[in-house]
């Protein structure tokens, strides 16, 4: 049976990971490549790093995070964060990552999309959406894709520019819900279920993690393929075998490490 | 010399890493002189089976068809275990090596394609990809073509209806998993084709 993915998510800056909350107030939480193996050797189906500084100096101390991490990795990795061009992605794809995963770079020239997926395969490219929505009781499709580590609108919505990046080539979506992300308060479910029941590609959701009942919901409810986590593992309030082995008690079916 | 065959179809980073992690010295090559000379051949692959076209115009399928016929173990992945039947309908022009006569097709609707994540594994005993790991293993897919369960089926998948994830006969073995990205158990699979002998 396939299982439901758990994915841990690291955010990278300047070569050490991070957290925030709402996309702001960092605080330091370790080597990427020490905690993506930690993760792996928990049972973390995948691991995404979201380089978020993605400044022109960073690259380079990015992709040596990457080859590093790499190295001891033998769950599917992607990278994300600044990749403008396909030669960018393929230096990155050179390191080490399965998949790379592109946001403002594909709303501003959706071309790149299928630039990627000619070279790496549909299933290396990941088009990552950070959705907000305007009032809680507006209809959930107008939630609008928000660019620029979520502060710029861009008029889009969300639903709609899924299922175009979908039509372009893309293998799978990542959708953050901008109101839930670091609130520890549960996933958007409505909005992630809006997403996967358009598109026919795999949607991993995140933002909001706070407990397992938060993963139980987004699978059930959200109809998430997989779903992203990052301070809920790195401040010990659970590791993922931990998770998993709620949500298998929950009747989720996941894959327990040996 | 374990060679791994190059022919254009995606990134081969992942696949040389896990062998060296197996326990091996691969060489990635495109060079059909290089693949009569190797006495271990794996054909890695993601992406469209119409990138098989390559191995035919480069020289590389009847090197691959002369090794084989002289015993030397081969292992596909992915699309390199599809390009072991007659074709598929994900390109009807371009023929496989047709070392198993079916051919390979499109999930039937009704579930999300691609297939992509950790599926189970129902592992026939005799198995020798799979000597040492345990049934109802998980593994990483990600696919939207897949090839019927057949006579050589050592492994079998469900994904709205049950498809082959590993055939072996003979020196020929595939897999349509991803061992690079599969972690202990991949890493297991990867070591039994190495230290495979044929007798």
């Amino acid at each position: 049976m396939l299982t439901k993915r758990i994915i841990a998510c690291l955010d990278v800056k300047n070569g050490r990971v991070v957290k925030g909350v709402q996309f702001v107030g960092l605080v330091d939480a370790g080597d990427p490549a020490e905690l993506a193996a930690r993760h792996a050797a928990a049972g973390a189906d995948e691991i995404v790093f979201l380089d978020i500084t993605a400044t022109h100096e960073s690259r380079g101390t990015l992709v040596d995070a990457v080859k590093r991490a790499a190295q001891q990795l033998f769950v599917p990795f992607t990278v994300g964060g600044g990749i403008r061009t396909a030669d960018e992605a393929a230096a990155i794809f050179d390191a080490g990552a399965d998949k790379i995963s592109i946001n403002s770079a594909a709303l501003a020239r959706p071309d790149l999309i299928g630039e990627i997926g000619a070279k790496f395969g549909a299933q290396a490219v990941v088009v990552a959406i950070d959705a907000r929505r305007s009032a809680l009781d507006a209809p959930i499709q107008t939630a609008e894709v928000f660019v620029n580590g979520g502060r710029r609108s861009t008029g889009r919505h969300a639903v709609e520019w899924a299922r175009e990046a979908e039509s372009r080539g893309a293998g799978e979506i990542l959708l953050t819900s901008m109101d839930a992300d670091g609130t520890r308060a549960g996933f958007d479910c409505e909005l992630t279920a809006a997403v996967s029941e358009t598109v026919q590609i795999p949607v991993i959701a995140s933002g909001g993690a706070g407990n397992a009942q938060h993963f139980t919901q987004v699978f059930r409810e959200g109809k998430a393929d997989a779903a992203l986590a990052a301070s809920i593992f790195h401040f010990g309030i659970a590791d993922v075998r931990a998770l998993k082995e709620e949500l298998r008690r929950d009747g989720i079916a996941v894959r327990l490490p040996c | 010399m374990i060679a791994v065959v190059d022919y254009k179809a995606g990134n081969l980073t992942s696949v040389m890493k896990s062998l060296r992690a197996a326990g091996a010295d691969p060489q990635l090559t495109d060079d059909p002189a290089a693949v009569l000379r190797a006495d271990r051949i794996i054909l890695p692959g993601v992406g469209h089976f119409a990138a098989t076209k390559f191995l035919e115009e480069q020289g590389l399928k009847t090197a691959i068809r002369e090794r084989i016929a002289a015993g030397v173990p081969f292992l596909g992945i992915c699309v390199g275990l599809q390009w072991l039947f007659a074709g598929s309908t994900e390109a009807p022009g371009t023929p496989g090596l047709a070392a198993f006569p079916e051919t390979c097709d499109r999930f039937a609707p009704g579930k999300k394609v691609p297939h992509v994540g950790w599926n189970s594994l129902s592992i026939r005993p005799e198995s020798r990809l799979f000597a040492g790991i345990s049934n109802n293993s998980y593994v990483y897919f990600t696919h939207s073509w897949r090839a019927p369960v057949t006579n050589a089926t050592v492994a079998i998948t469900e994904y709205g209806e049950p498809f082959t994830a590993a055939v072996e006969r003979a020196n020929i073995m595939g897999v349509q998993f991803h061992p690079e990205k599969s972690a202990d158990t991949g890493l297991r699979v990867l070591k039994n084709f190495l230290e495979w002998r044929p007798c």
